[in-house]
């Protein structure tokens, strides 16, 4: 109920509340946005009026009718007229809002014409963002909660992101309207910023449509807003609005990137780089269920696991293809060759688990082609 | 009807009986027999197979029990009702009663018959990419084409599970031949005309023989009764010959996507209704055999199962429309 | 049978095998307590993780199982049951009747219940863990990617639906056939009227709540495909029947609340119920629209537009006969004698909070502002308060309106009113500011959250220990009142009271109305 009462209220917990406690919606930075600001705070404003009309009816006679005071009770029991008027009125006043609403609920339908289509996809819990555009290399990754687990447990002290940061945010040119698909893998998610005002759910086998225009530059957080499992809380969204330039050469360097990271699959590289990047794999992707330390938890433990320690095609097969019926998903579609390779490496020799053996993105896409 | 002796006129004293074990028996059944069928269920799809058979047990324990008792609690029913004891309002009770669960019973077949149409009018063609709550779908189902009875699956015209954009939530292979008459050899081979015949001549029979308890005759009854119990036989039995021929030779099972599940939901709910009412009109005409119940103007008994039968006869019609026909 | 005015049986097996109504509604009253605690224990569970960012206590899987059976708990087992031990023990008395129409029925349809919440309770200690989708329980979570347990957990849901099915159809059958000569509909007292139709809203719904739950049976175990696009469904299905269930189902929660609010209105207004028949008409109207509101849960899942404004408009017209009902509760207050014992407080704070948690629902009802609203702590607001604030509040109304003529005697006042007032303020600590966290972009069913948001979850944590304390404050006194309050004898325990409960003894007699009383009042004054 926003505003009425923030005032209020904030006067009564001004010990506590620190400048950053926010009590109403955004307005956002979008033309949407703050067509949905307006609407809610119409309405909001209506019902504190009808409200504030209704209880100072009630109050007054709690206060000029009581028997304690001798009030004698009257014994009316109805009359036609106030009834049809308080059956009518409130009829016309839901009119007056039904109006602003509809015509902004169909410019948020308004999918059409957009400049640039992007793919978002929901998975148990990570966001992978595809830039559907057919000239040039494809860009896609895979955008992860960024907040160490040190902060979450309460070991770290907490930044001021908490939770709302990710790897990889998705970036997005500013002034230009671009259209997100959305969808999920595996179960719903919702795709959320409440600044831009899009929240779409993604929907395993469905793609649903949302869209915006961002006017300005700057970061944009939100979450995942659909109960998703046991870790939809730490599925966050990031978006970075960019001038078109600066959207250009982003899109290059990532360009540039996939195709470097292409390259990188032929060749042999070295263990530490392996360790490295296995563990930069590692931490993002499997963490949250195989632990910091190898140790297990939603999954098994990968320390001394005899998977792990045993033969690499079928440690690969489960990190690939997953083992279906449990949360260990197939990671093939998730990981390039070099990741896979990384994060394998990584996992055969972290944790106490020293093998030695050195998996190269050759190998994998060896066994990849059987 | 009632020896009772109220005051004000017209209302005869309401029985309403002392205190009863029955319902507390009725609710060891019942927890026992779903406890053990989710036992069963567990065991058969997150077991390692080498259970032990106590989950049957159970299972078994509980439904046996809970049977009996329904019979024990049904039986005192009948006892009571021919002791004199039910006033004609406890008998509109029971009235009020059968009506109500019957509306409750056909809300469960509204859910099914809902997610039917719901299936067919929106989410086929959404999964084609057709309208507009699906006109990008085909990034996800290239290929995808939407017809009823579906020839495919989605996940079929992808190429199969680990094909598909989705995570792998299950193989689903569509039949090779649909229930639709189209499908059929020959129209004398197509089973559901001849279950729509059978079920429909049996609503008429059994209001036969509602007209024959009605004017007393017991024999005519008998004999219209035993006639609809066996065409509910013989109903039971071509559904499950057309069962089988949709197992065994048109590969039609509750793997074959969206068609067959629907289908043998709504069939096989149906199916287990009909076995229900055919058990309560046997158990009334047991009761008219051997004991010589029903009288024009007391058979309840009888009255509620024909009001349940004719309700299996109509949720019918509508599925040989919705499932077979349209 | 010849006249028995035998009293109860001894022992336990009074309880077991009771065909009594009032026996039966206090076992209704004393379970629905036992799982409100219950209830109130996990929501104390996920009050206390929200206490401060970061993880404190519990694990995230842990922390939706919590959320998960709070909110089954909460709903199918302490306020539906609640409110339908209520209606056993008043039904009858208000209409004249001896009891129930079904009675051995009426015992059987309480006593699946224990049972089945044990079985749902259970399934915390089975592996996997309990169900951890959310009392929504939307599939593919609860199905592909439930736990084991699950499978209780839709067993367990069948059971209720039993329950409530043969409850409902016996309120449905006491209420046609069993009024005294003379007790035409429209004299029937308002909670009688807002049952009636509660339990035709069950009786229709229910059903198809255990129809969601077996094609979700069907989609584990035997391979269908019900909501899986793969095979050619759809998980929005789920959501599509579920909500037809669901939204009725919020309707079956406060409708009753509105029939105890309208007895005990007039009552310490004294003077009659305002707008008796528009009452009846307001409730039959708000029952049929629940039926066709179902999707505006959905506004995010990608309806076509026309579904949009369709369930967006159908959704707001409910402002109107709820409106109805608010207005002639005032009106009925007007120019009374008012005086404010504890069930007229509650009564009160009722009609504030619950006008509030409708304000709330009118704006989730728009669809594009539902956009942000959605999933959010808003939502969590506005449905505790019309939840909390509108159910239990007039639940605990309804308990200490009747608690004398139930056991013949009072309850202490000063108690009562204290319970009151730390509900009032610790209910509005808890749930206001989560209004603010909402706005502010706090999803719910999140165990960890950012640190804007730490200050407003303090508060609510508090005043969720608040308010959980001042429960125990009520069980104090109502066992306080049965096992030693102040005996009453009076027939007509509030001078104020109508209706044909306050003209049998205080307290009320094993049998009422074996001979049915005369009705004298005219319509549209009870
Ligand atoms: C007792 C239960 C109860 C009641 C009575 C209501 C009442 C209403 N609810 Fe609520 N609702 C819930 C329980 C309830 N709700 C629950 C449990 C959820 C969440 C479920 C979940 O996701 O877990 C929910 C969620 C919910 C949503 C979905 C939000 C979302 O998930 O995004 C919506 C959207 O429309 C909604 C709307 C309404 C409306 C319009 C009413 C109306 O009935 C309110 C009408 C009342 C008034 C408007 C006030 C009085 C009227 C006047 C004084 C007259 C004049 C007023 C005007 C003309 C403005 N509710
Ligand atoms: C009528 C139903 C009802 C009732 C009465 C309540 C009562 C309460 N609810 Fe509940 N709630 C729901 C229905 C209800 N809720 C539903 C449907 C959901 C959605 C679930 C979902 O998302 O799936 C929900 C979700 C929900 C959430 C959101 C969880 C999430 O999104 O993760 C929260 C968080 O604060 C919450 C809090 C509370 C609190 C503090 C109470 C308090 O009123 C409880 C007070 C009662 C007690 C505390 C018990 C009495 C005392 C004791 C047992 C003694 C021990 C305690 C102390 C000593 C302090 N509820
Ligand atoms: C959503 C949770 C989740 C994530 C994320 C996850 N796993 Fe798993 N993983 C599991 C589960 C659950 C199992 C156990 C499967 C079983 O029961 O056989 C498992 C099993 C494994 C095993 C086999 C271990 C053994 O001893 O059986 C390996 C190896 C493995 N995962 C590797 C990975 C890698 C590599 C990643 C990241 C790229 C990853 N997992 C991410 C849940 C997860
Ligand atoms: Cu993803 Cu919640
Ligand atoms: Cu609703």
């Amino acid at each position: 109920m926003g505003k009425r009462v923030s005032g209020l209220t904030l006067a009564f917990l001004s010990p506590l509340s620190v400048a950053q406690n926010q009590v109403n919606m955004s307005p956002g930075v979008t033309e949407i946005g703050a067509d949905i600001f307006e609407l809610h705070m119409l309405i909001m404003w209506i019902c504190v009026v009808i409200g504030i009309a209704v209880f100072a009816v009630m109050f007054y006679s709690m206060y000029a009718h009581r028997k304690s005071k001798g009030h004698q009770a009257a014994q009316f029991h109805e009359s036609t007229k106030v009834e049809v008027a308080w059956t009518v009125v409130p009829f016309l006043i839901l009119i007056a809002m039904a109006v602003p609403a509809t015509s902004t609920l169909l410019e948020v339908y308004d999918n059409d014409e957009a400049e640039l289509d992007i793919l978002i996809t929901g998975y148990q819990w990570k966001w992978k963002y595809e830039y559907l555009d057919e000239s040039g290399e494809p860009v896609a990754f895979f955008s992860n909660l960024a907040t160490p687990q040190e902060e979450i447990y309460n070991t770290a002290h907490k930044g001021d992101n908490y939770l709302l940061e990710v790897d990889e945010p998705l970036v997005l040119p500013t002034n230009t309207k671009v259209r997100f698909l959305i969808t999920a893998n595996d179960v719903i998610h919702s795709w959320w910023v409440p600044e831009i005002a899009v929240k779409r759910d993604a929907i395993p086998g469905f793609i649903n449509e949302a869209w915006t225009r961002v006017p300005e530059e700057g970061i944009y957080r939100g979450q995942c807003t659909e109960l998703c499992g046991a870790y939809h809380g730490f599925m966050p969204v990031e978006v970075h609005a960019v001038s078109r330039p600066e959207f250009d050469a982003w899109m290059a360097a990532k360009r540039g990137a996939a195709a470097a990271e292409s390259q990188l699959a032929m060749q042999t590289l070295a263990v530490d780089d392996l360790m490295d990047k296995g563990k930069a794999v590692y931490d993002s992707a499997c963490l949250a269920c195989h632990g910091a330390q190898g140790e297990g938890g939603i999954g098994n433990a990968i320390a001394g696991s005899a998977v792990v320690l045993g033969d690499l095609s079928s440690h690969m097969a489960v990190v690939a293809k997953g083992v279906s019926g449990t949360a260990m998903q197939a990671f093939g579609g998730q990981l390039s060759d070099v990741d896979m390779a990384a994060v394998l490496t990584y996992q055969r020799n972290a944790f106490g688990n020293n093998t030695g053996d050195v998996v190269q993105p050759g190998d994998v896409t060896g066994i990849k082609n059987g | 009807m009632s020896s009772s002796s109220s005051a004000s006129a017209g209302h005869e004293k309401y029985y309403v009986p002392e205190s009863s074990s029955l319902a507390v028996r009725a609710t060891i059944g019942l927890i026992l027999s779903v406890f053990g069928a989710a036992l069963v269920l567990n065991d058969m799809t997150y077991g390692s197979g080498d259970e032990s058979s106590a989950s049957v047990w159970v299972l078994t324990v509980g439904l046996v029990f809970f049977i009996f008792t329904l019979a024990s609690w049904f039986g005192t029913a009948i006892r009571e009702n021919l002791a004199g004891m039910n006033s004609s309002q406890l008998h509109q009770s029971y009235v009020l009663g059968m009506f109500w669960f019957i509306f409750s019973e056909v809300m469960f077949f509204a859910a099914f018959f809902g997610a039917l149409l719901y299936v067919r009018q929106f989410v086929g063609p959404w999964l084609a990419g057709e309208g507009e709550g699906g006109r990008m779908n085909g990034l996800l189902w290239p290929g995808f084409e939407f017809a009823w009875p579906p020839v495919t699956t989605p996940q079929e015209v992808v190429g199969g599970v680990d094909a598909q954009v989705i995570a792998n939530n299950g193989a689903f292979v569509s039949q090779e031949t649909s229930m639709a008459p189209a499908d059929a050899h020959a129209w004398y081979a197509w089973l559901p005309m001849w279950n729509t015949l059978i079920l429909l001549s049996s609503s008429a029979t059994v209001h036969v023989a509602h007209t024959a308890i009605l004017a007393d005759n017991r024999k005519k009854f008998n004999v219209w009764l035993g006639i609809t119990v066996g065409l509910a036989l013989i109903f039971l039995g071509l559904q499950a010959a057309e069962y089988y021929e949709a197992y065994v030779l048109y590969g039609l099972t509750l793997n074959s996507g969206i068609y067959g599940s629907t289908f043998f939901m709504l069939t096989g709910f149906h199916g287990f209704h009909v076995a229900m009412g055919m058990t309560m009109l046997l158990i009334q005409l047991v009761r008219s055999v051997r004991r010589q119940h029903f009288t024009a103007t007391d058979h309840f008994g009888f009255e509620a199962s024909s009001w349940y039968w004719h309700f299996v006869d109509v949720v019918w019609v509508f599925l040989f429309l919705f499932v077979y026909i349209l | 049978m010849g006249d028995h005015h035998h009293g109860p049986a001894q022992g336990i097996s009074r309880w077991l095998f009771t065909t009594n109504h009032k026996d039966i509604g206090t076992m209704y009253l004393w379970f629905s307590f036992a799982m409100f605690l219950l209830g109130g224990f996990f929501a104390m569970v996920i009050r206390a993780e929200l206490f401060q960012p970061g993880m404190q206590l519990v694990e995230p899987g842990f922390f939706n199982q919590m959320t998960t059976l709070h909110g089954l708990v909460m709903v199918f087992g302490a306020i539906m049951p609640s409110f339908v031990g209520l209606a056993n023990w008043l039904i009858p008395m208000m209409i004249g009747a001896p009891d129930m129409a079904l009675p051995r029925m009426n015992n059987w349809s309480f006593w699946i219940l224990p049972p089945a919440f044990l079985m749902l309770a259970s399934t915390l200690f089975m592996e996997g863990g309990a169900p951890a989708f959310g009392w929504t329980f939307y599939a593919p979570l609860s199905t592909t990617y439930a736990a084991p347990s699950v499978t209780f957990f839709i067993f367990a849901i069948h059971i209720l639906g039993v329950s409530s099915i043969m409850g409902s159809i016996n309120i449905i059958a006491t209420v046609m056939n069993m009024r005294a000569p003379g007790m035409t509909y429209m004299k029937m007292p308002l909670f009688v009227w807002t049952w009636l139709i509660t339990a035709f809203l069950l009786v229709a719904v229910m059903p198809v709540l255990a129809g969601a739950v077996t094609m979700m049976l069907m989609d584990i175990h035997f391979g269908t495909s019900f909501f899986s696009a793969a095979g050619g469904g759809d998980p929005v299905l789920f959501q599509h029947i579920f909500w037809f269930f669901g939204h009725p189902e919020v309707y079956i929660i406060i409708l009753p609340a509105f029939g105890v609010v309208s007895q005990i209105i007039p009552a310490f207004s004294r003077k009659p119920l305002f707008g008796y028949a528009s009452m009846v008409y307001a409730t039959a109207s708000i029952a049929f629209l629940s039926f066709i509101v179902w999707a505006h849960h959905m506004y995010t899942v990608g309806m076509p537009i026309a579904g949009e404004l369709f369930f967006m408009y159908a959704t707001m017209l409910i402002a109107v006969p709820t409106g109805v009902k608010v207005f002639n509760w005032i009106s009925t207050m007007w120019r009374g004698a008012l005086s404010f014992e504890t069930p007229m407080l509650f009564c009160i704070g009722f009609l504030i909070l619950f006008t509030l948690g409708g304000f709330t629902g009118l704006m989730l009802s728009i669809a594009p502002a539902d956009f942000q609203y959605h999933d959010t702590y808003f939502v969590v607001a506005h449905f505790h308060y019309v939840m909390v604030a509108g159910a239990v509040f007039s639940m605990t109304a309804a308990v200490y309106y009747w608690l004398p003529k139930w056991c013949g005697r009072m309850y202490n006042e000063a108690m009562g009113k204290t319970h009151f007032w730390i509900s009032f303020i610790g209910f509005n600590i808890t749930f206001f500011p989560q209004h603010f966290v909402g706005l502010a972009g706090m999803p719910r069913r999140i165990p960890d959250y950012a640190l804007q948001f730490a200050d407003f979850n303090m508060m609510s944590s508090i005043g969720a220990f608040i308010y959980g304390a001042s429960q125990l404050l009520f069980l104090y006194n109502v066992v306080a009142t049965i096992v030693a309050g102040k005996p009453v004898s009076d027939e007509k325990v509030w001078d104020g009271a109508e209706g044909l409960e306050w003209t049998v003894p205080t307290p009320a007699p094993y049998h009422t109305f074996e001979e049915p009383p005369l009705v004298p009042k005219p319509a549209g004054t009870i």
